[in-house]
């Protein structure tokens, strides 16, 4: 193929993506081939970034509406009619349509917005800048990625508007519940648009991910050894491994569910009797069906999170202006925690009545992620320590980033510990967890890396006073917000409840509810700030005037301001030390860059 | 319309926000970039203190209010356990909790940048990486063996003793089936289930099912100080026997019986007073979400003195009987009845 050309040939690459396509191309690039069916991968990284930034507005508007019927189940809200139609008529959630929006709320988030959104943004951005590569190894499989994304993403919200409504059966879709037409009214056509969604998705994120493994095995620059790359790079590319790995099984998954609704199989049904008749169904396991999503879900947190610590890495160390402590000791952690992501998963099914031995031997392993994790918590601190730490909107959000995944992390050792599991299980407690470990905190790992390369991909830096704004409202909101939902859920109050009024042991905790909904409508317009900081940003942000405007050594800042297709202009500078020396670099200069030679008598790292 | 209003409302007040926000960003650029700097960063430093702080007191205040509501008092043996380990849990991680967060905002505050601040070269320590990687190993170690000592406790077998209920799930309510005279639990099939007179679909050829007893309210009497074993099943989705006060729950699926077994140690009555609270009540909460009515599938648990189930007990009919005209065959009668006489509405022979 002619990759190998495009690589060697940087100024004209440009033209040989968009000669795949278009025969008689000029000089400059069609609006067409530049912005939309982009080859390029920093448009690509664009795109993924601002779908998922739309993404993650439906989404987190969805939890603002379903916190409103939680706060305030007695009270009447005629906006949400205006917006919801018929859904919430004379102002109040039905119950249908709140579960729906629990469920379409989770799917967004977790797989539009933290996966692809995430890893689709700053794979492709800094997989190539970083590793020093004119583009992926494919760039037209990485288009074809982002489009495979973008038709799971119409198909996704055209599931919002049909009849019947959306998926409604959790966003882990557990059958019989989502298998059959007859239990609820979201596993109707919802339903079906909800799998083929999915299934598309799970298409744009293997040829991402094999795309994101083969740049980064195969395309390093002169110099860049596997042991020279960014901590980013190493965690992107887990990111990805885990995702080539995991992805297929949720596949087979989805297929089987699809099978059992539509061609009468019996893989997950067994002797049911619903809508007051016998289904012939009869051997299936409903558990089978958890079994294969968790193989996937596991490794979903991971692939949530691995990019986030890579970003807070690099941007502690750089804002820190020290070296990362503990490189290598952070490259094994990752190793270690990829292995035991998928040794792990059926830690999510302590109580469906698996054997207790089998629970046991993965109470083990899922307490054995708590050592990497540690270990890594550790070299972020000493990464501070005795540094000389700038608090820009980027550090701060990779500050907050180590103090949620602290807070979260370590309610993991509840709910990995089968013994306290079967009280916890499903409560609150769970959803306070991942939503700070998985959500929030992989949301300030995300927003600490768009606030830290925004002056890369748009060659103008983000407002900084709205920046602390949206820092400080977000991570005082976020612990307002899921802190007292552990103390919900260890008196044991369930998830995904419409309505806890009718309960004696729940009740009580109705004044709570009222005050997180509120928090949470606060916190969503922090958001919104951040979304209008984002885009004015864009065309009225203040203008870059250097190369690297962070003092970072890292290959991306070699680039200019606003690099063209190719990345560099010139050859491609080669690679003579490890990433992260944050040291005096003889002329007052406290980094010094990966592309500056070794000095006579310097050890390399 | 006023919706468009609104939205345009909102987007005009962020517009001006970015405006203001950016002259003031200007307007320190033109002041002096560098001193500027400085001024800020320290302003931060303070704010994230003050942040660290006020978290602290915050969750100081969220105990206090949280307190007395956030563990029910353990109603069984098993439950107790429970609790011990939960608070051992909540020591361990507590005490890393606070040390690593009073750790990062310390090192945040205390090595701010300043002009004159040099950084120390400090890339890595084995010592360090093996310090740091052992301690965990060894606090997991433990918190794993203290687990799997009650894992095996909870899921171990019922004492030969404990009287067998089933508890079936169905969208929305719970099914609650005793043996009955006989201690034993008939056979069902959920091709004879019907809505109108077999709702578990008892195998009437079963001899055993003829004095079965079934709560259709959702009511799990127990006996206390006597161990209750569970058989869990599911009519149509996966749902979920949680039990909040006894420390247990366990997933209902269909075509699969699950178990799980308590000992229960404190009367409802004992536990009215306990709480203060005349309209206590043990509730039986679904955990897994099954449909629209998820949260509303409620069951309660009656756990009483023996002789108080025996006259409950001895109050109900047994479900044949309740679907079945009065002549119909009782349990000591073998013969199988007529399909035909099941048909009887159940609601018109209802005491």
């Amino acid at each position: 193929m002619n990759h190998a050309e495009i690589i060697i040939d940087g100024h004209n690459v440009a033209h040989h993506a968009a000669a795949e396509h278009h025969d008689h191309e000029h000089h400059e690039q069609h609006f067409i081939w530049k912005y939309i069916f982009s080859q390029d991968h920093k448009m690509i990284s664009k795109q993924f970034l601002i779908t998922g930034i739309i993404w993650a507005i439906i989404g987190a508007l969805m939890s603002v509406f379903f916190r409103l019927q939680l706060g305030f189940p007695d009270s009447t809200f005629p906006i949400m009619e205006k917006f919801l139609g018929d859904w919430a008529k004379g102002g109040k959630l039905t119950p249908e349509f709140y579960y729906a929006l629990i469920t379409m709320h989770g799917t967004i988030l977790v797989f539009f917005v933290l996966t692809a959104g995430l890893s689709g943004t700053f794979a492709n951005l800094l997989i190539p800048y970083q590793i020093g590569a004119r583009d992926m190894a494919s760039p037209f499989m990485n288009m074809l990625s982002y489009w495979f994304f973008f038709a799971a993403s119409i198909i996704m919200l055209v599931s919002l508007f049909v009849e019947t409504g959306p998926a409604s059966g959790g966003w882990t879709t557990y059958p019989p519940l989502s298998a059959l037409k007859e239990a609820s009214i979201g596993s109707g056509i919802g339903m079906d648009l909800w799998l083929m969604g999915m299934a598309l998705f799970v298409v744009s994120s293997l040829l991402g991910g094999l795309n994101y493994i083969a740049t980064i095995l195969n395309m390093r620059t002169k110099g860049m050894t596997m042991t020279r790359m960014p901590l980013t790079i190493w965690a992107l590319f887990f990111t990805a491994v885990l995702g080539v790995l995991s992805f297929p099984v949720l596949f087979s998954g989805v297929v089987l569910l699809i099978f059992d609704r539509n061609f009468g199989t019996s893989f997950y049904l067994s002797e049911i009797f619903i809508g007051g008749k016998a289904l012939p169904h009869i051997g299936g396991s409903a558990i089978l069906y958890q079994h294969l999503f968790w193989f996937l879900g596991h490794p979903e947190v991971y692939i949530i999170m691995l990019p986030g610590m890579g970003m807070a890495s690099e941007i502690l160390a750089t804002h820190s202006r020290k070296p990362i402590f503990g490189y290598f000791a952070m490259i094994i952690s990752l190793v270690g925690i990829t292995l035991l992501a998928f040794l792990v998963w059926a830690h999510h099914m302590f109580v469906t009545g698996m054997s207790p031995f089998l629970g046991s031997i993965f109470v083990l392993l899922t307490l054995l992620i708590a050592v990497p994790s540690a270990v890594k918590v550790f070299n972020w601190l000493t990464t501070m320590w005795r540094g000389n730490i700038r608090f820009n909107p980027p550090m701060l959000f990779a500050i907050g980033f180590v103090s949620l995944f602290i807070s979260g992390g370590l309610t993991g050792l509840f709910l990995g510990n089968s013994a306290l599991d079967i009280h916890l299980h499903d409560t609150y407690f769970v959803v306070a967890h991942f939503h700070i470990v998985m959500g929030v905190s992989a949301f300030f790992g995300m927003f600490a890396g768009i606030y830290h390369w925004f002056p890369k991909m748009f060659g103008r830096f983000m407002n900084n006073t709205l920046g602390y704004i949206h820092f400080f409202v977000t991570i005082a909101g976020a612990y307002l917000i899921f802190w007292p939902m552990h103390y919900e859920g260890i008196a044991g109050m369930p998830r995904r409840y419409y309505d806890f009024s009718a309960w004696e042991s729940f009740k009580h905790f109705q004044g709570i509810n009222a005050f997180i909904s509120i928090i949470s409508i606060i916190v969503f317009f922090a958001q919104l700030l951040f979304v209008v900081n984002f885009f004015a940003s864009i065309f009225k942000g203040r203008k870059l005037t250097t190369q690297n405007p962070w003092g970072s050594t890292t290959l991306e800042w070699t680039t200019p301001i606003n690099p063209g297709h190719g990345n560099w202009p010139g050859e491609i500078p080669e690679v003579y030390r490890w990433p992260y020396d944050y040291k005096d670099d003889g002329n007052g200069g406290d980094f010094i860059s990966q592309t500056t030679p070794l000095r006579p008598g310097e050890e390399s790292h | 319309m006023s919706v468009f209003i609104t939205t345009l409302l909102v987007f005009l007040v962020f517009i001006i926000i970015y405006q203001i926000g950016k002259a003031s960003e200007y307007a320190s650029v033109m002041r002096g970039e560098e001193n500027i700097k400085f001024k800020t960063n320290r302003a931060i430093a303070w704010i994230l203190v003050a942040f660290f702080f006020l978290g602290l007191y915050g969750i100081w205040e969220c105990n206090e209010i949280f307190k007395d509501r956030m563990l029910p008092v353990a109603a069984c043996e098993n439950g107790v356990k429970y609790d011990n380990m939960f608070f051992v849990t909540l020591a361990v991680t507590g005490i890393v909790f606070f040390a690593t967060q009073a750790v990062l905002f310390w090192f945040a505050y205390r090595y701010q940048a300043t002009p004159s601040r040099k950084t120390t070269f400090f890339a890595h320590s084995n010592k360090l990486e093996i310090l740091w990687t052992t301690i965990p190993a060894i606090a997991m170690a433990i918190l794993v063996a203290i687990g799997l000592k009650n894992w095996a406790n909870v899921t171990s077998d019922a004492p030969a003793d404990a009287t067998v209920v089933e508890v079936v799930g169905k969208q929305f309510n719970w099914l609650v089936r005793y043996p009955g005279k006989d201690n034993e639990l008939g056979k069902r099939d959920f091709r004879k289930i019907s809505d109108a007179n077999n709702i578990l679909g008892l195998d009437w050829k079963d001899p055993h099912n003829m004095d079965d007893i079934i709560s259709q309210k959702g009511e799990l009497h127990m006996v206390v100080n006597k161990a209750v074993k569970l058989l869990i099943g599911s009519r149509d989705v996966i749902h979920d026997v949680g039990l909040s006060h006894f420390r247990v729950k366990m997933d209902a699926v269909p075509g699969i019986t699950t178990t799980l077994w308590l000992k229960p140690t404190i009367t409802t009555e004992e536990m009215k007073q306990k709480t203060g609270n005349p309209d206590f009540v043990y509730e039986i909460s679904c955990d897994q979400m099954c449909g629209k009515g998820h949260y509303s599938m409620r069951g309660t648990v009656i756990v009483e003195t023996q002789a108080q189930y025996d006259a409950w007990m001895a109050a109900q009919q047994t479900y044949y009987a309740e679907n079945n005209a009065p002549s119909a065959p009782t349990a000591a009668n073998m013969a199988a009845p007529k399909p035909a006489s099941d048909t009887t509405p159940k609601a018109a022979v209802k005491p």
